[in-house]
């Protein structure tokens, strides 16, 4: 009974009701970007969570996690450039691209482990980031605009602000609990033990590979919806959104969030993409009564505290934020 | 309770009348303001301020609120900036934007929700054609226009051969179409560079040394300029080969080319000694305030500001009056820093193209001078693309 | 056939410029183990340190001396300040935290020096081309930058097989316990080593400096190839780290030289201008999965454990 009624669980009730209340809040408050910020937070929520599956749980630490973004992206983008707007033809096939390349990219690259790894899903990361970059008829280095939004038929109308903002909040939801589900599976137990002690697990004849080829597509696919969904919000999709220092924002959102933890990357991706008003902002009030005027200006230079910060968290706060609301009793 | 309610009444439409009045006009700013291109960025925000400053940093009685933001050089930067800008700060207006690119992709956000965009720099040809919109408006040019008096200006010199070199990007492949579209003679080589990182050009010059042409043609703006000269020079390909530029050389890039820059000419619809009153007041004022002088950038910022100040004095300061404003602006009827000029049906300018060298003045300084006109009254090609009639 | 020299020249020039970073990147890696993504922002305080000193001193040499020497300096105090308890940890703790040290670095670099970036000028004896070989024209800079790298790659030759500190190097590579175990004071070695790859990082930094650029976030591009480098060339080992740097500096540079023309056979002026650097950037990564798949260990590891 106690367990339920952790910090942590309150936290994330807390905030899910608050997510769930937003667009409400930005009518009321007459500020609907508020809408535009916070749908950004829950695509990239869910991408950092499929991440997680495969980092957190998985311990494969993937560097080129944010092709499947580029790769979802585009294949909406060209889709409507070459004028299929149709969110049944364009979702499916994006997922399918993902699905494909991850199987392709896992195939080679879960032979190696530790910095290796890292280093070839860098590799094939970087390769696509140029293919894309290579792209003339879809712009290139340039990028592809996005005219119009994922048309799907009936009452479902993408571009109505606050129903793509629910739809991307149920998508991230359901993302959490497939996760989740996953983990607590066979499948999950399999892959985990497979991050403590690969050779026990091939001893007690799982055939670990083929699990963690497994997981590493399905965290492809799911990341490759997401990629969709940022496409349509942006409106533009360009080879930027692939390149290895997106995978390494993906990476700090889960660590800092809390690996291996089911609310950890929404809570990385919420505190991450708030820190840029919210550190300003402390800084701000923290130095006025000291430092006057100029704290205005040090509130300008609020990342230089997000190195260390980070740096701390590797070093303390191994569990990152979840890990500090559960206190010592993680699940 | 009569007497209380008329005062009621009456104190209430007090303190709503001059809070209407008050209600400022909102203007959006999004250029590149960190890297090594923000000395850009900096220019037309100096620019822009001085033009406030010189309007009594009002607008039909109204006070002017500026909102700058960076865009980083980053086309997915500056969409998401224009999205901020037009749903949280909700300007009323959106200008300045250096790079094609940038452009293109914030293009739809700000024109989709009927915010007046005015370019201050970047002139794509898609938004000169098909993409042309009624409230996209640009105080530069479109981005062919000077690479054509360029090429007009090799033809005028009798060049007979020419490489051409520019960044693949947006801008980079119009400004060599500019070139190719009025250059009669032959092109034998064409290289399109990484951009914005490739500023090692020692490949691409060793294929214009291998090609021996008549002449290069180059378009690099910002610190990709400086690079592109100082190497051109390493190579020892100036003396050898004539170079004709369009934007690689500029009052911001002028200070760390130096020499290196005497007697490369380039084409620009404004220098700095152009003869008309608001011109020199604008160079004056800017020296003054900053001890240099102003780049084509800030000359285009200043005139940007001038432009909307006309609109919203016309409709004495109701924006939502967004006809009328179109209207007004579509006259181009201020005093612009390159002199008067007019507007085609896609809402660019129809305007002159000089020739400006880089020359030592009486006190042994470098700076840029009209040598001559190229070319009067030019049109972008593009115009009859663009279905917008008026 | 000139030109095709020329290219090749260029090739070498890049591709040494990429050693100077690559070296310093594989000895921190296979001596402490240690995945230094920081070494980037190095590089960018090597070049911003030699463009301030060469302002301050009115001397491109002098500049650049001071240069190296503050980074030598920043290097050792960013080891024993924040490195040293990432020692034995997990490769991604590695990562993240020397990530958030690059944030650090470019956060400091735009309070200091603004956000614009510096410039640094090139000394007027060494702007014109020499003439190497009849009708071959040369940056006279360009020249000067390979012939001090391959000083560098000499000095460091000499310094790993010849002299006792390399034998430490050695031996810390190949073992690291049992060169403890002997006595060697380690925390010192290894905070010369971490200085020594600093002051390397710096080099290249302020070597490019006066071609390319000063400005922030500098190091992280050109931090990806080394990594490539040293990939390929074998994760502790300097020869390989050479021969690597080398090799990907010529696909890249002859690569894009005579890619495009290729390529214009089958597609316009204007696809074959945006595709052949792209391929040609793809080609060395391509190279970078076939070694990690084929031998990982690279094509010259370090002396096996």
């Amino acid at each position: 009974m106690n367990h339920l009624f952790m910090p942590r669980n309150a936290v994330v009730v807390v905030l899910l009701l608050l997510l769930a209340a937003l667009p409400l809040y930005a009518s009321l408050a007459g500020n609907p970007f508020l809408v535009t910020l916070f749908t950004r937070i829950l695509i990239l929520a869910m991408a950092a969570t499929s991440l997680n599956f495969i980092l957190g749980y998985g311990g494969m630490v993937s560097f080129g996690h944010a092709v499947y973004l580029g790769i979802g992206g585009y294949a909406v983008g060209i889709l409507a450039f070459e004028g299929v707007t149709s969110g049944f033809v364009q979702w499916p096939l994006a997922i399918i691209a993902c699905a494909l390349f991850a199987l392709a990219v896992g195939a080679l690259s879960l032979r190696t482990r530790g910095v290796y790894f890292i280093m070839i899903t860098l590799a094939f990361a970087q390769l696509i980031y140029y293919f894309g970059v290579g792209l003339d008829r879809y712009g290139a280095d340039d990028g592809l605009s996005i005219r119009q939004r994922s048309a799907f038929a009936g009452p479902i109308d993408l571009s109505n602000r606050t129903q793509f903002y629910y739809l991307c909040l149920l998508l991230l939801i359901a993302t959490i609990y497939v996760t989740w589900h996953l983990v607590n599976s066979r499948f999950g137990m399999v892959l985990q033990g497979s991050r403590s002690n690969d050779r026990r697990m091939r001893a007690i004849g799982f055939p670990t590979f083929r699990y963690r080829l497994t997981g590493f597509v399905i965290a492809g696919a799911i990341c490759g919806l997401a990629g969709a969904l940022l496409a349509n919000h942006t409106g533009f999709i360009s080879p930027a959104t692939m390149h290895w220092t997106r995978s390494g924002d993906l990476i700090v959102m889960v660590v800092l969030g809390g690996m291996a933890s089911s609310f950890g990357p929404l809570f990385g991706a919420v505190v991450l993409l708030t820190l840029e008003e919210a550190l300003p902002l402390a800084i701000r009030t923290l130095a006025t009564p000291l430092f006057g005027d100029v704290a205005v200006r040090m509130g300008e230079y609020w990342q230089i505290l997000l190195g260390p910060l980070f740096l701390l968290v590797v070093l303390f706060a191994r569990g990152g934020i979840d890990g500090l609301l559960a206190g010592s009793r993680r699940d | 309770m009569k007497q209380l309610l008329m005062g009621t009444v009456a104190l209430v439409a007090l303190g709503v009348a001059p809070a209407a009045a008050q209600q400022p006009v909102k203007i959006g700013f999004i250029s590149t303001f960190s890297g090594p291109t923000a000395v850009i960025g900096n220019d037309m925000r100096n620019s822009f301020e001085i033009a406030l400053d010189h309007l009594g940093r009002k607008m039909a009685g109204k006070p002017v609120e500026v909102v700058y933001e960076d865009d980083q050089q980053k086309p997915e930067v500056g969409v998401q900036k224009s999205q901020k800008l037009v749903e949280s700060d909700k300007v009323d207006f959106v200008v300045g934007f250096i790079w094609s690119n940038v452009l293109l992709a914030s293009l739809k956000p700000i024109v989709d929700s009927q915010t007046f965009l005015i370019s201050a720099n970047a002139g794509p040809s898609q938004i000169a054609g098909e993409q042309c919109s009624p409230f996209f408006f640009s105080t530069s040019w479109q981005n062919d226009q000077t690479p054509q008096a360029m090429g007009e200006y090799m033809n005028q010199k009798g060049v007979k051969t020419a490489f051409l070199m520019g960044p693949n990007y947006a801008a980079g492949k119009d400004m060599l179409t500019g070139v190719r579209f009025t250059f009669k003679g032959q092109v034998v080589g064409e290289e399109l560079t990484r951009w914005p990182d490739q500023l090692d050009f020692s490949t691409e010059l060793s294929k214009v040394r291998a090609a021996k042409p008549d002449s290069v043609f180059v378009f690099y703006p910002g610190a990709a300029g400086v690079q592109f000269l100082t190497q051109y020079v390493q190579s020892g390909l100036k003396g050898q080969i004539p170079l004709y530029t369009a934007f690689t050389i500029d009052e911001t890039t002028l200070p760390l080319q130096k020499d290196l820059a005497l007697g490369v000419p380039g084409a620009q619809e404004w220098v700095n000694d152009l003869p008309n009153e608001a011109n020199r007041k604008f160079v004056a004022d800017y020296r003054a305030k900053h001890q240099k002088g102003p780049s084509f950038y800030g000359a285009q910022s200043y005139d940007a500001a001038n432009l909307v100040n006309s609109a919203v004095v016309a409709v004495n300061g109701d924006l939502n009056k967004k006809d009328a404003v179109r209207d007004t602006m579509r006259k181009a009827d201020y005093a612009s820093v390159r002199g008067p000029y007019k507007y085609g049906n896609n809402h660019f300018p129809i305007q002159n193209f000089y020739l400006q060298d880089v020359v030592k003045d009486a006190g042994g300084n470098l700076a840029l001078k009209t040598v001559t006109t190229i070319v009067k009254d030019s049109q972008d090609k593009f115009h009859d693309r663009c279905t917008m009639k008026w | 056939m000139l030109l095709f020299l020329e290219q090749c020249l260029n090739g070498l020039q890049f591709g040494l410029l990429l050693f100077l970073l690559a070296a310093g990147l594989t000895l921190v890696f296979g001596i402490m183990d240690l995945v230094n993504l920081a070494h980037g922002s190095l590089y960018m305080m090597g070049a911003y340190f030699a463009a301030t000193f060469t302002a301050w001193t009115d001397s491109f040499v002098a500049g650049a001396l001071l240069a190296l020497l503050a980074t030598l300096l920043l290097g050792m105090i960013l080891e024993v300040v924040a490195l040293r308890p990432l020692y034995g940890r997990d490769h991604l703790d590695h990562v993240l935290g020397t990530f958030g040290l690059i944030l650090f670095f470019n956060e400091l670099v735009r309070i200091v020096w603004g956000p614009a970036g510096l410039s640094l000028p090139l000394p007027t004896g060494l702007i014109y081309p020499v003439e190497l070989l009849p009708g071959l024209f040369y940056p006279t800079y360009r020249i000067v930058i390979i012939v001090v790298a391959l000083v560098v790659a000499l000095f460091l030759y000499v310094l790993v097989m010849h002299t006792r500190l390399g034998m430490l190097i050695r031996a810390g590579a190949s073992n690291r316990e049992m060169t403890g175990a002997l006595g060697i004071n380690i925390n010192l070695l290894y905070t010369l080593v971490f200085g020594l790859g600093a002051a390397l990082a710096g080099l290249a930094g302020l070597m490019q400096a006066p071609i390319l650029t000063v400005q922030i976030g500098m190091g992280e591009n050109i931090l990806i190839l080394a990594f490539v480098v040293i990939i390929i060339g074998g994760i502790g080992s300097i020869r390989g780290a050479f021969i690597a740097a080398v090799l990907v500096g010529l696909i890249d540079t002859v690569g894009r030289a005579f890619l495009p023309d290729l390529l214009r056979l089958v597609l316009s002026s204007r696809g074959a201008s945006t595709v052949a650097p792209a391929m040609s950037s793809m080609m060395i990564y391509l190279l970078m999965a076939i070694v990690l798949v084929l031998r990982p260990e690279g094509l010259f590891p370090a002396s096996g454990k």
